[in-house]
């Protein structure tokens, strides 16, 4: 007896939690191919999983076996010219040629040396971005209530027709169908009692003038009932919607680079890879995130991303030109009770001498008050010019929003990324 | 010649063509007097076929991180190209499950039903190891049992704990089983013996043996215990305990262990029962591969001969088996040991030739085979031995001189290799005595025994380690003893018994302080 099962549809990633498990147990390995990953590869490739190794040595399940010595017979096929009693030097010190079968080498718990895997992106992105989270991301969710959607919220007698509830409407018809109908029902089953007694009379004692009238009762009782209607405009429900307040769910993040003279494209690599970080980032914890990209040197201009990254300019420095644009498109496009703000500013932190005041006073004043959290990356080996010292003072004022730290060479991108957003206690 | 009508052409299916496919398999495996269980046959995705290869062909298992490992490894492996998926993959129950793969070809589907559902299946259904030792009635709802006893485990006493039980478990699963012993054929002494075992296991609650000895902080000696020689009452004789050497390990930890709590004494019993349950397969690979490989050739020339298959599905079913019963020799790149598909398909095909065309030699050799009724021979061959004792009986010289077999011995006391036997003559018989002896567990695995548990001193476990010629045990054991450790909760010992009876090597778990160092 044979019978056939299409399981085609059924659960994939049965072994999901065995994945798991397996990923927890050598989560420290894997961070560490993780954290190596970040740094080489390229910018546009973060949207795919990684290839992981392990050393094998770590992961084995040991069980008992024999150990390399001792004397063996071992059966081989394919025996060309041997004969026997010939005598062979032992192939490459020991081990013998027993090839994988028992795996020689592996009872050393160093066979092979290397176990493979690949992560999917999500488990991918899951490692880079473990332990950290978006600072303030509750307020905005708790204040800012601008944002509304609809949700149902019971019936209501009045509404449009595209809204009618079918089936409450038709209940409560029903119900005052039964409710008006009662009472003319009653009097009709009591008129037609009375016509059957009065029927029922010796013809004799009947009267007929009775008879009549009841006759007529019924009639226009029944026609009562006819007439009551099978639903009325009083019986229509409409499904209710009210407006309720939001978190808002969107972001937008501000790229804004120095693009003057002293930038060069490693430096522009550099904070590229770290916006990509915050991106990648915010877009896990909002359902949409739109980028906003400024570039500055004296003036400031909001270009496209390509334009962004890879045009040269040259000239000096004015970091305020960017704030203002920055206040700006923020004003026009982005109400902050809509969008949680976000500005990533990466510069070689250099600026125009008087400048860096205006840049504090630009940040204190008008932008923090409506930003969830400002990073500030500096690329540079050098000593901190004015415009670090009078972050500085900006750090100092908003400890909770504003982050700045230095970065000197790419490696130090995704600890620089981690520090900044990592968990903090809950305080 | 046959009229073809083949039941389908092409190589797409549909249900309606397999169930055709199967009825006429059906008939024929009938025909061979093939018993085998009902076949559940179910038609999975690629993703859900490395699932079950994960899961070591079990269709529901306890959660482990062992078989996510196992998991990455098959879909690193399936990525490469490296391994088709697809051949078989069938479960050793009642219904027997066997798996077609969505993206085969109409060919393959055939292949597989053949191949699994006729072959292994009549296999698991025959064969005395199997007929012996599992039980495939109820073998799937034991894994569900498992699962859910594992599942609720871990809500209570934590996924860890629970993990690194397991963890230990695994490393002695090779032996948790009863290797000499049988459980008896028959039902209501089975059951009886059953309810000894769980009666044991009641008593293992309250073990008198450890209610006598205090608790004490680990690393301390016990508070007044008698010293060495100075033991004039005779407390510390009464014999050894386990009177006799104990080869199941683990059930020995489940019924001694003295600081087990009672949920991890089920755990290892769950570990030891399905170790249990694939001891036969670990026996009898050639023999089971060898089996469904030849009834797979004979059904599907079958069905070629009955004309129910085309040429072109005969011709892509002749390349694939070729493919896999090829047995690549020992110094090309391919080689990876004996192919158990290649020895067994060569074997069995041997015996049919046997019976029908026999040589002088065969009768030299197999007087009882040559010219029997090839069926019925194949048949007592399949249900009565297991791989070792399968090449003693029936390895030929013509298969010995088909796959050019040789013999190399590899003694660390000489400094070559020597040659000892090759296909001729002089040769057959020590060939077929060393690949028998090849597929021996007890020569594969290190001979591990408890010999003794210090139930009056220290309480130390100490294990013997039988050597045979001479082959010290891997480096392995440190890990193995520090899982053993855990589950014992004092002392572990290794003691290496050497070929003259001798003591060998001791090893100590915890690593005595000099060692450590």
């Amino acid at each position: 007896m044979t019978y056939f099962i299409d399981r085609r549809a059924n659960a994939k990633h049965k072994s999901a939690v065995n994945r798991q498990r397996f990923l927890d147990r050598y989560r420290t390995h894997i961070k560490r191919s993780v954290e190596e990953a970040v740094n080489r590869r390229s910018i546009t490739d973060m949207e795919r999983g990684e290839k992981v190794s392990i050393p094998a040595r770590d992961i084995s399940e040991p069980v008992f076996q024999h150990g390399p010595g001792g004397k063996r017979t071992i059966v081989s096929p394919g025996n060309k010219e041997f004969v026997e009693g010939d005598r062979l030097r032992r192939p490459g010190g020991g081990g013998g040629g027993s090839g994988a079968g028992e795996g020689g080498a592996s009872n050393q718990g160093e066979g092979m040396d290397e176990f493979a895997f690949t992560l999917s992106r999500e488990e991918f992105l899951d490692f880079v971005f473990d332990g950290l989270e978006l600072p303030h991301l509750e307020r905005k969710a708790l204040v800012d209530l601008d944002e509304v959607r609809p949700v149902r919220a019971g019936v209501s007698r009045d509404g449009v027709p595209a809204r009618m509830n079918i089936v409450r409407s038709m209940r409560e018809a029903y119900a005052r169908r039964i409710a008006m109908r009662a009472p003319i029902r009653r009097a009709l089953r009591e008129a037609r009692e009375a016509l059957d007694m009065e029927e029922a009379k010796d013809p004799v004692l009947r009267n007929p003038a009775r008879i009549a009238e009841l006759r007529a009762e019924i009639k226009r009782l029944e026609k009562r009932l006819e007439s009551v209607p099978f639903i009325d405009t009083y019986d229509l429900r409409y499904n209710n919607l009210v407006n309720q307040p939001q978190p808002s769910s969107k972001a937008v993040m501000f790229c804004v680079m120095d693009v003057s003279g002293s930038m060069t494209q490693a430096h522009k690599d550099i904070a590229k890879r770290f916006f990509l970080l915050l991106y990648l980032f915010l877009e896990r914890n909002y359902e949409k995130v739109e980028l906003v990209f400024v570039r500055h040197h004296t003036a400031a201009k909001e270009v496209d991303e390509e334009e962004f990254f890879y045009s040269r300019e040259t000239g000096g420095t004015i970091v305020s030109s960017a704030l203002t644009l920055v206040d700006e498109i923020i004003t026009d496009r982005y109400p902050p009770g809509q969008w949680n703000l976000y500005v990533a500013q990466a510069s070689d932190g250099d600026n125009w001498d008087d400048d860096s005041v205006n840049c504090r006073e630009q940040l204190v004043k008008s932008l923090m008050p409506r930003l969830q959290y400002y990073t500030y990356v500096e690329i540079t080996p050098h000593a901190h010019q004015a415009l670090w010292e009078e972050y500085e003072a900006v750090a100092d004022a908003f400890p909770d929003r504003f982050a700045m730290r230095q970065i000197v060479e790419a490696g130090d991108i995704y600890p620089v990324f981690r520090e900044l957003f990592k968990r903090r206690a809950a305080h | 010649m046959t009229r073809r009508k083949p039941i389908a052409t092409g190589s797409d299916w549909n249900f309606e063509v397999l169930e055709a496919y199967e009825r006429e398999l059906a008939r024929l495996a009938d025909e061979y007097r093939l018993d085998t269980y009902p076949n559940q046959i179910e038609i999975i995705t690629t993703e859900q076929m490395m699932d079950a290869y994960a899961s070591v062909g079990m269709p529901v298992g306890y959660h482990h991180w062992s078989f996510g490992k196992q998991f990455l490894a098959v879909e690193q492996a399936y990525r490469r190209g490296q391994m088709g998926l697809a051949y078989e993959l069938v479960i050793n129950s009642d219904p027997c499950i066997a798996y077609l793969m969505e993206e085969n070809t109409l060919m393959m589907q055939v292949l597989v039903m053949a191949h699994a559902c006729y072959g292994h299946n009549s296999f698991f259904k025959g064969n005395y190891l199997f007929r012996t030792w599992t039980d495939a009635s109820s073998i799937v709802d034991y894994l569900v049992f498992a699962r859910k006893y594992v599942a609720e485990c871990e809500q209570r006493h934590g996924v860890t704990a629970v993990e690194q039980l397991l963890d230990a478990c695994h490393a002695l699963q090779n032996y948790g089983v009863d290797r000499y012993k049988r459980p008896s054929p028959i039902s209501a002494e089975e059951e009886a013996r059953r309810q000894t075992e769980r009666e044991e296991y009641l008593q293992a609650q309250v073990n008198t043996l450890w209610r006598t000895i205090p608790e004490r902080p680990a690393g301390e000696a016990l508070p007044g215990l008698l010293l060495d020689g100075e033991d004039p009452l005779g407390l510390r004789g009464g014999g050894r305990y386990p009177p006799e050497p104990q080869e199941n390990l683990l059930y020995f930890i489940e019924k001694n262990a003295p600081l087990l709590a009672p949920w991890q004494r089920e755990i290892v019993r769950i570990v030891r029962k399905l170790a249990q349950y694939f001891y036969p397969q670990r026996q009898t690979q050639v023999m089971n591969e060898g089996w469904a490989s030849f009834w797979h050739y004979t059904l599907m020339n079958r069905l070629y001969d009955d004309g129910l298959v085309d040429e072109g599905l005969i011709l892509e079913f002749l390349q694939s088996h070729t493919a896999v019963v090829n047995q690549p020799a020992f110094d090309s790149p391919f080689y990876s040991g004996i192919n158990p598909y290649a020895l067994g398909f060569a074997m069995f095909s041997d015996i049919k030739r046997m019976c029908e065309a026999p040589t002088d030699e065969d009768r030299e050799w197999f007087p009882d085979t040559a010219g029997a009724n090839w069926l019925d021979t194949v048949h007592f061959a399949m249900r009565n031995f297991k791989d070792e004792s399968f090449i003693q009986q029936f390895l030929s010289p013509k298969v010995i001189r088909d796959l050019k077999l040789f013999t190399i011995i590899d003694d660390d006391q000489d400094e070559m290799l020597e040659v000892a036997a090759i296909h001729d003559e002089r040769g057959y018989r020590r060939v077929r005595d060393a690949l028998a002896t090849q597929y021996a567990l007890s020569v594969r695995e290190p001979n591990i025994q408890v010999y003794a548990a210090d139930i009056r001193g220290d309480r130390s476990l100490t294990l013997h380690h039988v050597q045979d010629s001479r082959r010290p045990l891997g480096r392995s054991v440190y890990p193995v003893l520090r899982h053993l450790h855990q589950l014992w909760g004092f002392p572990v010992r290794m003691e290496s018994i050497m070929d003259d009876d001798s003591l060998g090597r001791r090893i100590q778990w915890p690593l005595p302080d000099e060692e450590t160092k």
